[in-house]
């Protein structure tokens, strides 16, 4: 079955930044609501789907929450001070364009700087147009946020969009989801605030009680010019995570999602993140306890506008869930 | 004055009972039940019995202080901090450790220093508590490793309504907690005198979780830099200018609902309120929001100079108005609640 990629492209393009996640939670409801059994928001702004089965309760995660930056002051003329929210690199920002939620558009622009270390996120701001704090805050108000601008385009076999991470892993999900016949218990949580440290996935966990998780998310890749060192590469398969530093993923996950690849034929390859983590890191210390792996996009230029993956790794990451859930661990 | 005796006791992290005992007695005729977990929060609790919203006040009792390490041969007290403080603003302050001994934070005179000793500040392994003992004997026998000493700052009134003293951090959120547990609310109400904050926001984390509210406040205060060199939009809150909401800070996202709630109670009240301009720092709301399935919680402070240091200055306009805008949110907080979740229009998009 082909995949539907105009549902990724309407998936990219919602505002969504962490703490806002609730037109990305009305768009995903949607589309999913027909093949699950409850679909509930909880206090932190996750959207719970239930599809009620005979076996292992299988919990599948991917956060819908993108990075962003929110507004800390308005000055006299009309200029707005930000503070990021998420990973936020201060210098991938200068140039950038960003959309509020009502729909204006801002640019980032920079103090004059006396020398290259003074570059600073307190040097920046952002221009909305307004010609007044007055005007100004007609348009925006005090700790409302930003999400970068970046149109999804598709490049050959890739594709390239700002807030793919992670709605990528959101999409994987819904298309899995759509397509499973697994007989077990299953929740898929589309959680909120990831990007501020696996907040909303920590209560969804506690709620959800699952036997196993698998989170969906992006991982970093090594395949660009003079990249720091890592194997995984654009088009060679989904990933399967073994480490990052919030998880270390337990040998009978590894060995379970691997066997599953390799007998259905679906293209991997073993994923190793020095920095960051994924939600699993929160659902895997849940109360007692709970095994949990992640199945990994690899992504070019996380955390910018122009975020990176290619289609076959997405095809191969939600076979790979489809048959996961499946043929969950004993 | 309440606040006064709060300030002036010594208690850090792990070391509250003075603060607790205190607070026990000060809250014991307002709430039903009283009792200290297992990590020593004091918990009261009023109108146990009735049904409605359970809503946590809660403020941590913990301050700043530093632990004895090591004692030198000469019998001079090496330290460490409990918490973040800033070396910088220890030397030559008198400190009191075990509340029974008086000690001076020491370092090497100007007239001894190398020519580029005084361009850097000192660090806390260059400092040193001189209690006057003798030798390491004698200093021994009066402080032990892993003693605590405190700032000896005397709390007191000042300038145009202004206050100073240390500890206020914590105990403003303490003193107004307790203050409004005198007032008459008809949903159970309980109040969280948290341990441990200082530290990474341990004590709230246990507490949540044993007292699974329903809502929660938590009441601090917070840092105003109006008087530095900086430029408006760094002086992240200002004096005198009401009580402070938070959007967001280093351990939590607040509900932009919630916000909007709270400015709308402030404005019918006719109570001035601010928001932040930055995102540092982090309190008990970072562990409380994500405290079992989530718990709706929002953050209120006075704004608050010189914060974490011997002497931090506060505004009493800006207690009360904290005090009245947790008072005004406690009686309209039945209104957004059905059940036991809030339930607000969802017209306006923020």
């Amino acid at each position: 079955m082909d995949m539907d990629f105009r549902i990724l492209e309407q998936l990219t393009q919602i505002f969504g930044p962490s703490g806002s996640e609730e037109q990305v939670a009305e768009f995903i409801s949607a589309q999913i609501r027909p093949y699950c059994d409850e679909v509930t928001n909880d206090t932190l702004g996750n959207l719970i789907a239930v599809r009620h089965g005979t076996g292992k309760k299988i919990m599948v995660a991917a956060h819908m929450d993108e990075i962003g930056l929110m507004i800390t002051h308005i000055d006299k003329e009309g200029f707005l001070r930000f503070t990021p929210l998420g990973g936020v690199r201060t210098s991938n920002l200068v140039g950038q364009r960003v959309k509020f939620n009502r729909g204006r558009m801002g640019t980032i622009g920079v103090e004059k700087i006396a020398k290259p270390s003074d570059f600073k996120l307190d040097k920046l701001f952002i221009d909305i147009g307004a010609v007044s704090q007055n005007e100004a805050e007609q348009i925006v108000r005090l700790g409302e946020t930003a999400v970068f601008v970046g149109d999804f385009v598709e490049v050959g076999s890739r594709i390239m969009a700002k807030a793919l991470d992670d709605r990528i892993g959101c999409f994987v999900v819904i298309e899995a989801l759509k397509r499973s016949k697994s007989t077990n218990e299953l929740v898929f949580a589309f959680t909120a605030q990831e990007e501020l440290g696996t907040r909303g996935a920590k209560t969804a966990a506690y709620a959800l009680e699952p036997d196993l998780a698998i989170a969906v998310d992006v991982t970093a890749t090594g395949d660009t010019p003079k990249a720091h060192s890592m194997s995984v590469k654009l088009g060679s398969g989904v990933g399967i995570k073994v480490f990052d530093r919030s998880l270390i993923t337990p040998p009978q996950i590894k060995r379970w999602m691997a066997a599953v690849a390799a007998e259905r034929n679906i293209p991997f390859q073993w994923e190793v993140l020095e920095y960051g983590g994924t939600d699993s890191g929160a659902i895997h210390l849940s109360r007692g306890g709970v095994p949990s792996g992640v199945i990994s996009i690899p992504t070019r230029y996380v955390h910018s506008p122009a975020e990176m993956v290619d289609s076959r790794d997405v095809q191969a990451a939600v076979d790979l869930l489809v048959s996961l859930l499946e043929h969950p661990l004993e | 004055m309440l606040l006064k005796s709060l300030s002036e006791l010594n208690g850090t992290s792990g070391a509250e009972n003075l603060v607790r005992n205190f607070l026990r007695q000060t809250i014991e005729p307002f709430v039903d039940i009283i009792n200290t977990d297992k990590m020593g929060n004091l918990i009261g609790i009023k109108n146990d019995s009735l049904s409605g919203p359970k809503v946590m006040l809660s403020a941590h009792m913990d301050e700043l202080a530093l632990m004895i390490i090591d004692i030198t041969g000469e019998g001079f007290l090496k330290f460490r901090p409990v918490g973040g403080i800033d070396a910088q603003i220890l030397v030559s302050k008198p400190v009191q450790i075990n509340n029974s001994y008086m000690g001076v934070i020491g370092a090497k005179a100007i007239h001894l220093q190398k020519h580029t000793e005084g361009q850097n500040p000192l660090s806390c392994d260059q400092l040193y508590i001189d209690i006057g003992a003798k030798s390491k004997e004698d200093a021994s026998s009066k402080v032990k490793l892993g003693d605590y000493a405190y700032f000896t700052t005397v709390f007191e009134p000042f300038g145009d309504g202004l206050y100073k003293g240390k500890a206020l951090e914590g105990r403003v959120g303490c003193a107004i907690l307790a203050e409004l547990l005198q007032n008459d609310y008809d949903f159970p109400l309980i109040a969280g005198f948290t341990v441990q904050e200082k530290v990474g926001l341990r004590g709230a984390k246990v507490a949540a979780h044993h007292l699974a509210p329903d809502f929660a406040i938590v009441l601090e205060a917070i840092v105003a830099d109006d008087m530095s060199d900086c430029a408006e939009e760094g002086w992240i809150t200002e004096l005198g200018k009401g009580p402070v909401c938070s959007f967001m800070d280093r351990s939590t996202l607040y509900s932009s609902k919630l916000i909007q709630w709270v400015t709308g109670v402030a404005r019918q009240n006719g109570i001035p309120l601010q928001f932040p301009r930055g995102s540092g720092s982090g309190n008990d709301a970072g562990s409380i929001h994500i405290s079992k399935v989530g718990i709706p919680t929002i953050s209120l402070s006075v704004p608050c100079r010189y914060i974490h240091s011997f002497a931090s200055v506060i505004s009493e306009k800006d207690y009360q108005a904290c005090y009245d805008l947790v008072n005004a949110l406690l009686k309209e907080l039945p209104n957004i609640f059905e059940g036991s979740s809030i339930n607000f229009a969802k017209e306006d998009k923020f």
